[in-house]
């Protein structure tokens, strides 16, 4: 028997979360751009204080304009629910700040973004919480890490900027074998590429920055819970199943089951960490999202032309793209990343430091910033720049080097692209 | 809460309230495959507003042990049995879905002990499709999906959720995930089974309220007419675009409709 089917991809981007406004026929999501909300009555808003009724208080907790991007990117990904955050850094201190106490312990892939690097080895030091980094190469190292007070395993879906697959079907594995959540970081690959949750993922954030919004114009976050893992059965979050006293003694597991983690996350981590998406960005990320479907076949197709180019150039020493057959994890890229591997990779350049100095100045289309997953094409030189507190030992653990050299591929005409990397390769190989 | 039945552990949700004997309680039904938390909203409310709340988690569901029971009638009669360890002489009934037949079923063998009944998303014969049961059998998620869609209104993916930041189908999905082997069968045979209804609904002495959604797949509004019109005193709330999961899809018109009854 043929069963229902759900929408596809491509129409949930479109309209996920958001019908007709009710109030005035506007088909386009309205930027409800206001800190709070009129109650009907006085015992109305007390049963909107005490989650007896549904709906909107106070913008720092829920916006109608950010509820539409929490549900659309909750449909794409296949999650109970999201929360939009201030930005992807936010997202990831959410969800840590939603689990940990002082005392726990994270073991993370070694091949992280720079902030998130910052977050978890330095800044989160000062609150008591500690990191193991291990390489997303290989998954028994994650094991091997793991201590009684470990709470959560994170890695990125690819790497920043090696772009290291992250293998999370076995991740996961060894995290669910040990009582643990699988976080991962889905900036680079987005819903439309990966769907980490499928593969065994618990939680995931986005940097809704990227990819999501493509436009470069907004700072903001998801945080999105896939709903499946079992925080009682866990027994290592009391968080999430033992009575708070900081929201009348809920247990927020027995509260509402699938929903506990966004619950907490949402009603703690919102109201007193306060780090919330402003309506118009909320907005701003919903156009993009809208298009992602279209934008990211051309990415990746670009990407490929780019790739072949630079394999091609005596100038460059290596490329770091999952789907080069040398990349060490091009196999593991076949089987998990079957539309492609993303229009961010890096290269490195003969010459070292300075003649990665000359490439980056020669460029005229690129432009030289701190962003990736932009429509404009991008370039980084991630050892003075992304990843510059990083110990030289932490970024050769990192994959990087003096001369890696890093793209974000952007939708202009592949063929202007490659006329300016050859000027650029060009000016690095002059003495 | 947790107590023993018969020997094993069964669990209500009391929204963070000790029982208070003064009380009157209001019992909170689930339907198939699902557990408490499918009441969130409306047994919290109750539970805060001068009422003791039991959402109760069926055998096998959530977190009362299992076997799941294999029909409506042990379904009612496991009620029941919760109700006399409590020393509940007296309630109030509140069921959706497979959950409306097991309250329904309960007001017609121990109508003694049933004040009032709600029944939401309810009809009679309450059948399931040989595909839906055959999937649900053999542990398909293609049940899930089913459960999942047809639960639904069908413009739930195309509109926003009244809970801000939530994907309802997701959230079904979840639950659905975290049930055990069977369990899902079980219940929608039960449904299926299910042949005492207009029976039933004529040995109900108390007063009905139906909760019904227009636009539900599962159980259409036409499907309650006959157990309505057996019974001596009920009435009938229509939730114009809601779907089967009306406390989700339509919280507060729900909410409101039950509060209307119990006052």
């Amino acid at each position: 028997m043929a069963g229902p089917k759900y929408p596809g991809f491509d129409t949930l981007a479109l309209h996920a979360g958001q019908s007709p406004d009710p109030a005035t026929g506007a088909r386009a999501v309205p930027i409800y751009q206001t800190t709070s909300y009129v109650f009907r009555d006085t015992a109305h808003a007390a049963s909107l204080f005490n989650m007896e009724r549904a709906g909107h208080v106070y913008s720092r907790i829920s916006n109608p304009t950010v509820a539409v991007l929490e549900e659309r990117m909750a449909a794409l990904e296949g999650g109970v629910g999201a929360i939009a955050t201030a930005s992807g850094q936010a997202a990831l201190h959410l969800a840590i700040a939603t689990l940990m106490d002082a005392g726990s312990h994270v073991v993370a892939s070694a091949a992280l973004y720079g902030g998130s690097h910052n977050l978890l080895g330095y800044t989160l030091k000062r609150f008591g919480i500690e990191t193991t980094f291990v390489s997303p190469r290989k998954p028994e190292e994650f094991r091997r890490a793991i201590k009684p007070n470990t709470r959560l395993l994170f890695g990125e879906t690819l790497g920043n900027p090696g772009l290291d697959v992250l293998d999370i079907p076995s991740v996961s594995k060894i995290a669910h074998e040990a009582g643990l959540p699988l976080l991962v970081d889905a900036t680079f690959t987005t819903p439309y590429l990966m769907k980490p949750f499928e593969l065994g993922a618990d939680l995931l954030y986005h940097s809704a920055t990227k990819f999501l919004g493509g436009h470069g114009i907004a700072i903001g976050g998801v945080l999105v819970d896939s709903g499946r893992f079992d925080w009682e059965k866990s027994g290592k979050f009391p968080q999430l199943t033992a009575p708070y006293a900081g929201f009348h003694n809920m247990d927020f597991e027995e509260e509402s089951g699938t929903r506990a983690f966004l619950l907490r996350a949402r009603r703690e981590g919102l109201r007193d960490f306060g780090a919330c998406m402003a309506p118009m960005t909320a907005f701003h990320i919903l156009q993009g999202i809208e298009t992602l479907h279209l934008r990211m076949p051309r990415h990746v197709e670009s990407t490929r032309k780019i790739v072949s180019f630079l394999s091609a150039n005596p100038s460059v020493e290596k490329i770091l793209y999952p789907e080069i057959p040398d990349h060490p994890d091009h196999a593991l890229a076949k089987k998990l990343l079957p539309k492609g591997c993303g229009a961010v990779f890096s290269f490195d350049i003969k010459g070292g430091r300075e003649a990665g100095r000359r490439f980056i100045e020669s460029l005229r289309v690129f432009s030289h910033l701190a962003n990736v997953g932009d429509a404009k094409s991008l370039v980084i030189h991630p050892a003075t720049t992304t990843h510059y507190r990083m110990s030289d030992e932490d970024l050769k653990k990192a994959g990087i080097g003096p001369g890696t050299i890093r793209l974000s591929i952007g939708l202009e005409d592949p063929e202007d692209l490659i006329g300016d990397l050859n000027l650029g390769l060009r000016a690095a190989a002059k003495r | 809460m947790e107590l023993a039945l018969s020997g094993r552990k069964a669990f209500a949700y009391t929204a963070a309230h000790a029982f208070d004997p003064n009380l009157c309680t209001i019992v909170f039904v689930h339907g198939a495959g699902l557990d408490h938390s499918w009441w969130g909203l409306q047994s919290r409310y109750f539970g805060y507003h001068g009422y003791n709340v039991l959402a109760v988690d069926l055998p096998g569901h959530g977190r009362s042990e299992g076997p799941a029971l294999a029909n409506v009638g042990e379904m009612a009669g496991w009620i029941f049995a919760l109700l006399k360890e409590l020393k509940i002489e007296k309630t109030i009934l509140v069921g959706h879905s497979m959950g409306s037949l097991i309250t329904l079923e309960f007001a017609a063998r121990y109508p003694e002990s049933a004040e009032k009944i709600a029944l939401i998303g309810v009809a009679y014969p309450m059948k399931v499709s040989d595909g839906f049961l055959d999937a649900a059998r053999r542990n398909d998620p293609a049940a899930y999906d089913m459960e999942t869609i047809w639960g639904h209104a069908p413009q739930v993916p195309f509109s926003g959720n009244p809970n801000p930041g939530m994907w309802m189908y997701g959230d079904t999905l979840a639950r659905l995930a975290r049930l055990g082997p069977g369990v899902l069968h079980t219940d929608l045979a039960a449904c299926n089974g299910y042949a005492a209804g207009v029976d039933s609904a004529a040995k109900v002495k108390c007063p009905a309220l139906f909760i019904l959604g227009a636009r539900d797949m599962m159980t259409p509004p036409k499907g309650a007419l006959a157990l309505a019109k057996a019974m001596a005193d009920s009435r009938t709330v229509d939730i114009g675009p809601s779907g089967h999961s009306l406390m989700a899809e339509a919280p507060d018109a729900t909410l409101d409709a039950l509060i209307g009854f119990m006052a």
